[in-house]
């Protein structure tokens, strides 16, 4: 399997606020919010990367897309380093990365029509004028949303938020990209329309064979679409592999923890305590050895001394524990 | 196209219809515009509305040149010291307020939107050199430093206006900036780069339109400011000599002692014009505020 789009070893350190102390030692305190991930996904295969708020999820989805500059590592796509790739020689790679965003509400630009927003990735690739009216089309008929000229001439104000995510989907989709990076795509839409945006989704990426990266707190959505999961925990991956045996048998205790804290479709049902406890430690006092150790339920010592590295633990699976 | 039929039925641009309404829920605004409006016509049909040539010496009679006239039918508010039609004067300072105003203006809301949008976005290096600037600016005397300008160079409107947009602009471009701070972090900005905006587009197409009506209510009230300083200036003898101004009419006024003579036709219309205009230039600013930010109160 040759990845479409890999990272290596990416780190991503932003300048931590100085306390007074930090300033008279001439500390340069930084948080890692990203702190050495690898992963790689083939065309037409969907990973998920998946976590709690604040693990580095979105910071890793904004360095794969070359939003964010890494501090090191490196970003492959079709082989290529992108890493260091700078303004016009980006926009190769732009064309063919796309981004699904958060919040749809937030992704249009308000004074322009949805015509407008589809015809802007068109015209900065420099897709010649006369493809544009039908790429747009293909565009709208691969997100469902029949017919296009129905909401072509419209301002996103007018659109509902499932209509609105579909044109974002079109949007990225519009410029015939060869992976697609979605960052909660669903988390901000009613839960009536969370599976038609996904099916959609879903479907691009089988007739596109696009690669796809979906980043999540949500388990089951990640359960639904991807074939693959990544769990990161506090800027690191903690255990990998495919999703359903991920799932089924996780190595790692953070993982289960997940697992445990999936909502079930039952009011009545008694879901017993969560395997951890308290939040994410602050990232500048992290505890020694193993990141995860202080809300464990299984560190012993040899926790607090050595941090776990991401090994093998079964073919395509990986877990960053003593025990796994 | 087949859009065509679609374009057929698009709606009002929603601006337009909110327009309307905001005209008529914004009294001060109104008063406002037709007080621009009233003097934007006097400016331009001055020639047919003054009575008289405004720098004309008018003679009663053999040799007796036409001093301190009260107010009559061929002199709507009488004659000053040096015995010109104060009525002509008043009509034709309309015309270089209007000028100075409006240039002053123009300067202002493109050199501080511009840098503004540049500080706010670009951050960085950029930011810091254009805010140090500006805090500079901020930091100098405004009225003595336009006439250290006019004395050092060629008094005259020119001078005026450039000291008058050199002074204001960084009111605008701080406000600017701070808006591009908060609208740099929307994801359609961030869905811009990603579909392979240059930031010179990002800036000008997608941002930029965003903080025009901010950069307008600033253009609205810089209108006012250069308004009273071209007076101010004009007043203490630094203005363009060869212009008629409401400033230079009070300058006349003041240096006859028309006040101890108690000739009010002459100083009160152009003091009250001065007064009308800049409050023009704060009610609209004032009704546009309410257009920009419908959630401050009263």
């Amino acid at each position: 399997m040759v990845p479409l789009i890999a990272a290596n070893d990416l780190v991503k350190a932003f300048p931590a606020s100085r306390s007074l102390r930090d300033m008279a030692r001439g500390h340069r305190p930084v948080l890692r919010a990203v702190n050495g991930v690898s992963l790689a996904v083939a065309a037409g295969r969907a990973l998920g990367i998946v976590g709690e708020s604040g693990c580095g999820k979105t910071t890793t989805a904004r360095l794969l897309l070359r939003l964010e500059e890494a501090t090191s590592g490196t970003v492959l796509f079709e082989g290529q380093n992108v890493s260091a790739l700078h303004g016009a020689a980006l926009l190769p790679f732009r064309s063919r990365v796309q981004l699904v965003f958060q919040n749809p509400f937030d992704a249009l630009n308000p004074r322009f029509t949805i015509r407008r927003s589809l015809t802007e990735p068109l015209r900065n690739f420099g897709l010649p004028a006369a493809q544009w009216e039908a790429m747009i089309r293909e565009a709208m008929a691969r997100v469902r949303l029949d017919p296009a000229e129905a909401y072509l001439d419209r301002h996103p104000h007018e659109l509902s938020g499932g209509q609105l995510q579909r044109v974002v989907l079109a949007r990225a989709l519009v410029t015939h990209p060869r992976a697609i990076i979605a960052d909660e795509p669903v988390s901000m839409l009613d839960v009536s329309v969370r599976a038609g945006v996904l099916n959609v989704l879903r479907r691009a990426r089988d007739e596109l064979q696009l690669a796809a990266i979906y980043i999540s707190h949500d388990l089951a959505l990640i359960r639904y679409v991807c074939e693959e999961v990544a769990v990161m925990y506090l800027g690191r991956i903690v255990e990998s592999g495919p999703t359903a045996e991920v799932i089924a048998g996780a190595a790692h205790p953070y993982t289960r923890a997940l697992v445990a804290a999936v909502p079930v479709p039952r009011v009545d049902q008694d879901r017993g305590d969560l395997p951890i406890i308290g939040g994410l430690p602050d990232q500048r006092n992290q505890p020694s050895g193993c990141a995860f150790r202080d809300r464990c339920p299984l560190a012993f010592a040899r926790c607090a001394e050595e941090a776990p590295p991401l090994r093998a633990i079964a073919p395509g699976r990986h877990a960053a524990c003593h025990l796994a | 196209m087949p859009g065509a039929s679609a374009m057929r039925r698009r709606p009002l641009p929603g601006f337009v219809g909110s327009g309307l309404g905001f005209l008529r829920k914004q009294p001060f605004a109104v008063a406002g515009l037709a007080i621009y409006l009233t003097f934007i016509l006097l400016a331009i049909f001055a020639d047919q509305i003054a009575t008289h040539d405004p720098r004309e010496i008018l003679f009663r009679g053999a040799y007796r040149v036409a001093r301190y006239l009260p107010p009559s039918a061929t002199h709507y508010l009488g004659t000053t010291a040096g015995g010109r039609d104060v009525f002509s004067q008043l009509v034709h300072g309309t015309r270089s307020a209007l000028q100075v105003g409006v240039t002053a203006a123009f300067f202002v809301v493109v050199i501080g939107t511009l840098l503004g949008l540049l500080s706010g976005y670009l951050g960085g290096w950029v930011d810091r050199v254009i805010m140090r600037i500006s805090d500079i600016i901020l930091g100098l005397p405004f009225l003595p430093f336009v006439l250290v300008i006019s004395a050092l160079t060629r008094p005259g409107t020119t001078t005026l206006v450039a000291s008058v947009a050199l002074m204001l602009w960084p009111n605008t471009a701080r406000v600017i900036r701070s808006q591009v701070l908060s609208l740099r972090e929307r994801g359609w900005v961030e869905a811009a780069r990603v579909t392979g905006c240059s930031t010179p587009r990002i800036i000008f197409v997608h941002i930029a339109p965003q903080v025009a009506p901010l950069a307008a209510l600033y253009g609205s009230i810089a209108v006012g400011w250069a308004i009273l300083t071209e007076a101010s200036a004009s007043f203490l003898g630094f203005g363009d000599p060869n212009a008629i101004s409401w400033g230079l009419m009070l300058q006349d006024a003041f240096a006859n002692q028309a006040l101890s003579r108690g000739v009010w036709t002459w100083f009160v219309p152009p003091g009250l014009c001065i007064v009308l205009l800049v409050l023009a230039g704060f009610l609209v600013s004032r009704g546009s505020e309410k257009l920009l930010f419908p959630k401050l109160g009263d």
